[in-house]
C-alpha cells in the first residue's frame, strides 16, 4: 500500500528521523495559513502517489504566503500527469507547504527487502535528487549496499558505515548514522515495503535532514497495523484496481492492451498475459480469481473485465484445482447475462469439474470459442482476433 | 529414491479449517499416509474417523512418529506453526498459507536454517511423488502419472500446466516440487535441483520460473556447474510491467535481473532448454528426451 509524503513523513519524525517543518492544506487559504505560521519561503508539493512531480508543476518554490496560496489554488481539485501516471493523472487533493531549505548536498538513502538475500537490505548513495534506476544503469559502482541482519537489525557500526560511504561532512557523521538506524527501525516496526529518502539533504548550515520521503507498507502485514491501513486513499488508485481489491481479486489494469484475461493462479495469469502477446494482441489486465473463488467473486471479476473500455476480447484460461470449473463457468454465465456483454470470449477449462464447466459455457448462447489447453488458447485468440476489425490496434 | 516426500511420509496437517480439511481429504483419497490432524480443541476426536487430533504438534509427533508437516493455518499465524513444527523436530515443513508478511519470513528463515528442519513454501502447492502416491499439499493428484521428468516451479498452476503437458506427451513424473511465489521462500530453486541430480528416478527436470528475484540466475549458475541430467526451462510474465506486483509477491520486476528475458538469456547460456511459453514445456521435453 502507498501512502501520501506527508504521511510518510509524519512516521518518520514519530521514529527520530528529521524532515522540513511543514503543514498539510486542503484549500488555498489552509495553504496561505500555513505559509504565513512556517515564515519565509515555503515549497507546496501536490500530494499524489506518483513520482515525477516536479517535472510535471506539482512541486513549487513560493516566496511568500500570496504565492504558496496561489500555487496551491492551481494543484489543488486537479489531476497531476507524471511519467508514473497514465495520462488520465492522479487528483490532487492535498498539498503539502514545507519550509524551503538551503541545499548544500543531496543524497539518496532506501530500504527494502532482498528477496535473494533474505534480509532487509539498505541501499545509499551519493548520487541524490535523480532516479535510482539511473544511477544504478550509468554509474553502478555509486551505489553502496549493507544487508541487515535477521537477529542485529541494522548495528551501529553499519549506520556509520553508510554514513562515511556517503562521504557527509565529518560534523554531520553522526546525525546520520542516527537517522540511517532510526530509518532502519521505520522500516522494520511499520513492516514496510519500501522506504525512499530522496533526496537525502545536507543543509548549508550541516544539518542532515529528509527532504523528500516514500513509503510503501507491505498489504499482507496491515492487519497489525491497523493506524497505517487507515491511511489509504482509494482516490489515488485505478478505479478497476480498486474494485478488484475489494472482491480480494489480485489485478492489475495493464494501459494499451485489448484482451481481458480471467484466470486462476498468478503464474498461470502471467503465462496467460504472455500468450495473448504471441497471438498478435496486447493483454488489458492480468487477473487470477484466487484459489477458492466463488461464484460471486467469479461474476465481479468478470465485471471488472467488461467495465474496461479498452477490452475487446476476453481470455479464459482455467486450470482447477482447489477452484471448481463449473462455479467459475455459472458466474461467467451470470456476469455476462447481468451485464449484457456481447464481447467474444475465448475459453480453456481444464481440472476439477472441467467437462460441466464446459457444458454450462455452450449451452450458455454466449460467443465462446473452446481451447484446449494453453498453446492452443494462443492459436485460438489468434484467429478470433484475425476475424475482429480494427486488427492490431 | 523420492525428493524430500515418498513412501517413508508419515504426514501430520496443521490447520483443518474448510481448505485444509478439504485439501487433508484429498490427500487421503490420493494414498498419502496421514498419520496425525493439530488443529485446537478437537483432542480425543479423529479426521474422517481415522487420523488423531492432538491441540499441539509436539504431541502428535510424540504419539504417531510424524516426520512431515503440512500448513494450511491463516497466514498470520504461520510463522508460529513453522517454528511449531521445527521445534517438534519435522523433517519436512511444508507450508501451503498464502500472505504470510515478508518480515516474518525474514526471521523465520533464519530459524529454520539454523535447525534440522526443511521448509518449503510458504504461499506454494506442496509435492507430489506419484510412484509411492504421495502427496503434501495441493497438487490435484489425478493429473500426475508416475515416470521419470522432475517438476519444480515458483506457481502452483504453472506446476499443473507442466504436469498436463508432460502427460499429454507420454511422459511421467518422477517428483514435483512447488517452492511458492513469495520473496522469501525456505527451498529454493537450486536446492531442488540438486536434488533432482542426486535423485535415481529422474531422468529429466523441468523448471518454471518467474519474473522478479535473482534466483533464476542462480539456479543457471548451479546447472551449469553441477546438473548433467537435462533441464527444459520456462519463464512466466514477459509482458508484465516493471514496478507492478503480479499477484505473486516476489513477481514484481525491481531491475533488469527480474525481467523474462534477461532470465531466458542467462539459462540459455548455461545449456539449459529455454522454451519462450510454459505453453511448450511438453513439447519441448518430448524432443530433448527424443
Amino acid at each position: 500500500m502507498n501512502i501520501h509524503e506527508y504521511q510518510a513523513k509524519d512516521i518518520l519524525q514519530r521514529f527520530g528521523v528529521p524532515v522540513p517543518r511543514g503543514e498539510v492544506a486542503s484549500t488555498p487559504a489552509e495553504a496561505r495559513a500555513a505559509a504565513e505560521k512556517l515564515g519565509g519561503q515555503v515549497v507546496v508539493k501536490a500530494q499524489v502517489h506518483a513520482g515525477g512531480r516536479g517535472k510535471a508543476g506539482g512541486v513549487k518554490l513560493a516566496s511568500n504566503p500570496d504565492e504558496a496560496e496561489k500555487y496551491a489554488a492551481g494543484m489543488l481539485g486537479t489531476q497531476l500527469v507524471t511519467h508514473q501516471t497514465g495520462p488520465q493523472g492522479v487528483p490532487v487533493r492535498k498539498v503539502l507547504i514545507a519550509e524551503a531549505t538551503d541545499i548544500a548536498d543531496e543524497l539518496y538513502l532506501s530500504i527494502i527487502v532482498d528477496g535473494d538475500l533474505g534480509v532487509p537490505v539498505v541501499i545509499a548513495s551519493t548520487e541524490g535528487g535523480v532516479e535510482i534506476e539511473v544511477v544504478a544503469e550509468k554509474t553502478p559502482e555509486k551505489l553502496f549496499r549493507v544487508a541487515g541482519d535477521p537477529l542485529l537489525g541494522l548495528s551501529p557500526y553499519h549506520a556509520r558505515d553508510i554514513a562515511a560511504a556517503l562521504k557527509v561532512p565529518a560534523s554531520a557523521q553522526r546525525a546520520t548514522a542516527a537517522l540511517i538506524s532510526n530509518l532502519y527501525r521505520v522500516f522494520v516496526e511499520n513492516d514496510c515495503s519500501l522506504v525512499e529518502i530522496n533526496p537525502l539533504v545536507i543543509t548549508k548550515s550541516g544539518d542532515v535532514i529528509a527532504l523528500d520521503a516514500k513509503i510503501n507498507l507491505e498489504d499482507d502485514a496491515l492487519f497489525r497495523h491497523k493506524d497505517l491501513a487507515s491511511l489509504h486513499d482509494p482516490e489515488q488508485e485505478d478505479e478497476l484496481e480498486l474494485r478488484a481489491h475489494e472482491a480480494d481479486l489480485a489485478y492489475v489494469k495493464l494501459d494499451g492492451g485489448r484482451v481481458g484475461c480471467m484466470v486462476n493462479g498468478a503464474g498461470l495469469a502471467m503465462a496467460t498475459m504472455d500468450i495473448t502477446k504471441w497471438a498478435g494482441a496486447d493483454p488489458a489486465n492480468f487477473l487470477d480469481i484466487g484459489g477458492s473463488a466463488d461464484e460471486k467473486r467469479i461474476e465481479e471479476a468478470f465485471k471488472i473485465i467488461v467495465s474496461d473500455k479498452d477490452v475487446e476480447i476476453i481470455l479464459v484460461n482455467l486450470f482447477a484445482g482447489i477452484a471448481r470449473a463449473d462455479v467459475v463457468a455459472q458466474g461467467i454465465v451470470n456476469a455476462a447475462k447481468e451485464t449484457d456483454a456481447k464481447l467474444p470470449m475465448v475459453v480453456a477449462m481444464r481440472g476439477t469439474n472441467a467437462d460441466e464447466g464446459r457444458r454450462i459455457l455452450n449451452e450458455s448462447g454466449l460467443d465462446i470459442s473452446a481451447a484446449p489447453d494453453l498453446a492452443g488458447a494462443a492459436e485460438v485468440l489468434r484467429d478470433r482476433l484475425a476475424g475482429m476489425k480494427g486488427g492490431s490496434r | 529414491m523420492s525428493v524430500l516426500v515418498g513412501p517413508n511420509t508419515k504426514l501430520l496437517v496443521q490447520g483443518l479449517g474448510r481448505d485444509g480439511s478439504f485439501q487433508a481429504s484429498r490427500m487421503r483419497e490420493y494414498g498419502t499416509n496421514m498419520v496425525a490432524a493439530v488443529h485446537p480443541n478437537r483432542d480425543g476426536q479423529k479426521f474422517e474417523d481415522v487420523v488423531p487430533y492432538f491441540s499441539t504438534v509436539k504431541e502428535a509427533v510424540a504419539e504417531t512418529g510424524a516426520n512431515t508437516g503440512v500448513i494450511f493455518v491463516p497466514a498470520a499465524f504461520a510463522a508460529d506453526a513453522i517454528v511449531e513444527q521445527v521445534d517438534a523436530g519435522l523433517e519436512l515443513v511444508v507450508c501451503i498459507s498464502e500472505g504470510v508478511p515478508v518480515q516474518d519470513m525474514v526471521k523465520i528463515n533464519a530459524y529454520v536454517k539454523q535447525s534440522n528442519s526443511r521448509l518449503v513454501g510458504p504461499n506454494c502447492p506442496g509435492l507430489i511423488h506419484p510412484a509411492s502416491k504421495a502427496k503434501v499439499g495441493i497438487i490435484p493428484g489425478n493429473i500426475v502419472k508416475p515416470g521419470r521428468v522432475g517438476v519444480v516451479s515458483r506457481s502452483g498452476t504453472l506446476t499443473y500446466e507442466a504436469i498436463a503437458q508432460l502427460v499429454q506427451v507420454g511422459l511421467g513424473q518422477s517428483s514435483c516440487v512447488g517452492i511458492g511465489g513469495d520473496p522469501i521462500h525456505g527451498t529454493t530453486f537450486t536446492d531442488v535441483l540438486a536434488l533432482f541430480q542426486e535423485d535415481d528416478e529422474t531422468d529429466a527436470i523441468v523448471m518454471i520460473g518467474e519474473i522478479g528475484g535473482i534466483r533464476e540466475q542462480l539456479a543457471a549458475e548451479f546447472i551449469h556447474e553441477h546438473v548433467t541430467k537435462p533441464v527444459v526451462s520456462a519463464i512466466a510474465g514477459q509482458t508484465a510491467p516493471p514496478g507492478k506486483r503480479m499477484g505473486h509477491a516476489g513477481a514484481i520486476i525491481t531491475g533488469k535481473a527480474g525481467l523474462a528475458s534477461e532470465k531466458n538469456r542467462v539459462l540459455t547460456e548455461a545449456g539449459v532448454h529455454v522454451v519462450e511459453s510454459p505453453a511448450y514445456i511438453g513439447a519441448k521435453m518430448k524432443e530433448v528426451l527424443g
